[in-house]
């Protein structure tokens, strides 16, 4: 959460999105989710929903490759209301609409709090890509990047902007990494390399309450919001 | 004073545009659109129609033509609503970063007036204006948006070799001048008369039918 | 800018067109005479005009456009004007297709169609296909000006080149067209169209992709066919089609700005099918 300094980690300002809406009241805390294809970002937003949706006012914008995939994931299963989630083309080309361009995630996030507003929080899901793809800090106000130990254990080692400098690392799949062979500590011990004081944690969706330790963060992320 | 013009007319300045493909790719889809040929006779028709249109309004935009006016002549130039929603989505998205870049009142009360967003050639001949720049490269920078956009995603749709596409588009330049030299003496004529009948109003039917055919698909890579 | 869009400009025109046809509708006020009046329904220079049948009871009255020589020629300046006062019904046709040949002299020939329908009045305008015929240039403006609460069904075809223009010069002519409809004083529809040799990009793939007719129906206040289809597609596709539906070609109903204004555009490869496009949206099988 990059809110406490007025420079990011390289010196630049930090978001210019205004933080209030008109009227002064603060808009929704908006956090997204980004990481490679499958390695359980539309898992991780479900299961928030899920876990937050009895005590937040909560919306989902996804930015597929194919439109309406991720989004229409979510509806199936329930897990918010359709009117609170979005989906937005991004033209082959997600991280553009994540970083370089983020128009129309910013009118999707505006369209939401307008329609189904006043909203908590707002999670924005990247499409699946690659180990580079981070969102831009004038879309988000805190990112959340998801891999698996599926993966390879090796890609906390191998950084990137993703692994080193996202607010939260969560490492996915923990379940199975006797199966594939990851060595969880080295995991670990990597990702502490690369992202010093910034935290990781490790977890499993797939079983009862894995999602439990993320839910925690975020509130601890909205909390923070709120006071500031 | 071209450096504005550079600024807005640059593929990578964040009003939305990269995520549509001007009818594009409905016309890969179809197969219509195969090879640089075919792009550059998609891009010709485009450049010469909606491409016209979009300079003409934007050219009388940054001329001081009222904008009200402007819009509901937009409206009528546009028939298909998937093509009416998407350039006011697009108008409102650059909007917002115009308004970043060169703030000014007009700005901000073409964004009160159109809270849903008002047409995009609109709002890039204010943007123009705003930024400095003559009607004539108003009407340039909407020539260029109108060919540059689908010939990107072109790029990306069928994978087509980049200096190929990019020297399609440099063949079409010369085009682009002469449509945006005819969209800017209507748009003197159109602010001589204070009425919007001298503007292009050049229209393709395959765009329109395309662009009802995209909004209906549930799959697809670009917004429009 | 309300001033200088109601201010129903004419299109700009060197001169005046040379022949004008008229027609004016109104409601027969006489006693036991409810119906459809014509009295006025006349014909210029090469455009002639026919009573087909008395506008009795609801029925319109029926006017046909017949050619009543070759035209309209490179050079030509024709124009028709129909208006429709309150609570009249007018339909008109037209015998035969209006193909549009090279003249004497080069240049392209001018055809200005002017509507004018009044509140609760119903004007029907049906006639046959445009057709440009090799070397020829023809210039069609049409405008049209509806009050609030009048009718409209507007058909308009244009076809590219006879068979013989395609075997024999393996071009068409070119047709260039404006259409131009306001509503109750604001501009609802306002589209420019340029198609054959000399027109940028017009038979590649943003504008006909090799078809040979386009053509609208614009209705306000009324259905594009009667009896009202059950379920009228958003797109239909042609028969035959392979794979996914064509997206090149075929028909699509657009919603226009205004108030109950429809305009049912198409793509096809010739007349026939175009013509079945427009008449039977309904039924795309």
């Amino acid at each position: 959460m990059h809110r406490d300094h007025p420079t990011d980690e390289f010196g630049a300002p930090r978001a210019t999105a205004p933080t209030e809406l008109s009227g002064g009241r603060r808009r929704a805390l908006r956090i997204g989710l980004g990481g490679p294809v499958g390695s359980g970002k539309t898992a991780t937003v479900a299961a928030l929903c899920r876990a937050l949706r009895a005590e937040l006012s909560l919306a989902v914008v996804t930015n597929d490759i194919y439109t309406t995939e991720d989004a229409e994931f979510l509806l199936r299963h329930a897990v918010l209301p359709p009117e609170r989630i979005t989906a937005v083309e991004t033209g082959c080309c997600p991280h553009t609409a994540i970083r370089d361009d983020i128009s129309a995630n910013l009118e999707a996030v505006e369209e939401l709090e307008a329609s189904v507003g006043p909203l908590d929080l707002v999670l924005l899901e990247s499409g699946g890509d690659n180990l580079t793809a981070t969102f831009s800090r004038g879309l988000v106000d805190a990112q959340i990047f998801v891999i698996d130990v599926a993966g390879g254990d090796k890609i906390p080692r191998k950084g990137g902007p993703g692994v080193s400098g996202s607010d939260l690392l969560v490492v996915n799949k923990t379940d199975l990494a006797p199966l594939v062979g990851a060595d969880l500590a080295v995991m670990a011990r990597d990702a502490k390399a690369q992202r010093g004081e910034l935290p990781t944690l490790f977890c499993s969706l797939a079983e009862p309450d894995g999602v439990a330790p993320i839910a925690g963060w975020v509130r601890e992320q909205l909390a923070r919001w709120r006071a500031h | 004073m071209s450096g504005a013009l550079l600024l807005l007319a640059d593929g990578r300045f964040p009003a939305g545009g990269h995520a549509h493909s001007g009818g594009v790719e409905v016309a890969v889809r179809a197969g219509l659109v195969k090879d640089a040929d075919s792009l550059a006779a998609f891009l010709t028709g485009r450049l010469h129609t909606t491409g016209l249109t979009a300079a003409g309004l934007a050219a009388a935009a940054a001329d001081g033509f009222d904008p009200t006016g402007l819009d509901e002549a937009a409206d009528a130039r546009t028939p298909s609503p998937a093509l009416r929603a998407t350039s006011r989505r697009l108008g409102r998205q650059l909007l917002r970063a115009a308004r970043a870049c060169w703030p000014d009142p007009v700005l901000d009360g073409l964004a009160a007036a159109h809270p849903g967003g008002a047409h995009q050639s609109v709002v890039l001949g204010l943007a123009a204006r705003a930024a400095g720049l003559a009607p004539a490269e108003a009407a340039l920078a909407a020539a260029h948006e109108s060919v540059n956009g689908p010939a990107t995603a072109c790029t990306r749709l069928l994978g087509l070799d980049p200096y190929q596409v990019v020297a399609v588009l440099a063949r079409l330049a010369p085009e682009l001048d002469t449509v945006a030299d005819a969209a800017t003496r209507a748009a003197a004529e159109a602010v001589r008369r204070q009425d919007a009948w001298p503007l292009p109003a050049a229209s393709a039917p395959l765009l329109d039918l395309f662009a009802e055919r995209h909004s209906a698909w549930k799959v697809r890579l670009f917004a429009s | 800018m309300a001033r200088a869009l109601t201010a129903a400009a004419a299109p700009v025109r060197g001169e005046l067109p040379v022949s004008v046809a008229r027609i004016v509708a109104v409601p027969d006020t006489r006693e036991d005479h409810a119906g459809t009046l014509l009295p006025v329904l006349s014909g210029a220079g090469p455009l002639a005009l026919r009573r087909l049948r008395a506008g009795r009871g609801p029925a319109p009255a029926e006017v046909a456009l017949v050619g009543a020589m070759a035209a309209p020629l490179g050079g030509d300046r024709i124009a028709v004007t129909a208006r429709v006062e309150a609570g009249a019904r007018l339909r008109v046709t037209s015998v035969a297709a209006t193909v549009s040949l090279p003249g004497p002299q080069p240049g392209p020939a001018w055809y200005d169609v002017e509507l004018t329908v009044a509140a609760g009045a119903t004007l029907e305008w049906l006639p046959e296909p445009v057709v440009a015929a090799a070397g020829s240039h023809l210039q069609l403006t049409t405008l049209i000006t509806l009050e609030a609460g009048a009718r409209l069904r507007y058909r308009e075809e244009q076809i590219l080149g006879r068979q013989h223009d395609w075997t024999v010069h393996g071009r068409p002519g070119r047709l260039t067209s404006r259409l131009t409809v306001r509503q109750a004083g604001r501009l609802i529809l306002d589209q420019q169209s340029d198609l054959g040799p000399g027109a940028p990009g017009w038979d590649g793939p943003a504008v006909l992709a090799g078809h040979r007719a386009t053509g609208q129906l614009l209705t306000v206040g009324l259905p594009f066919t009667e009896p009202v289809p059950a379920a009228l597609p958003v797109l239909a596709a042609l028969p035959g089609e392979r794979e996914s539906p064509g997206e090149g070609q075929g028909a699509v109903a657009l919603t226009l700005p205004g108030a109950d204004a429809r305009l049912l555009l198409a793509v096809a490869p010739d007349g026939l099918v175009l013509r079945r496009l427009l008449t039977q949206p309904a039924d795309p099988s």
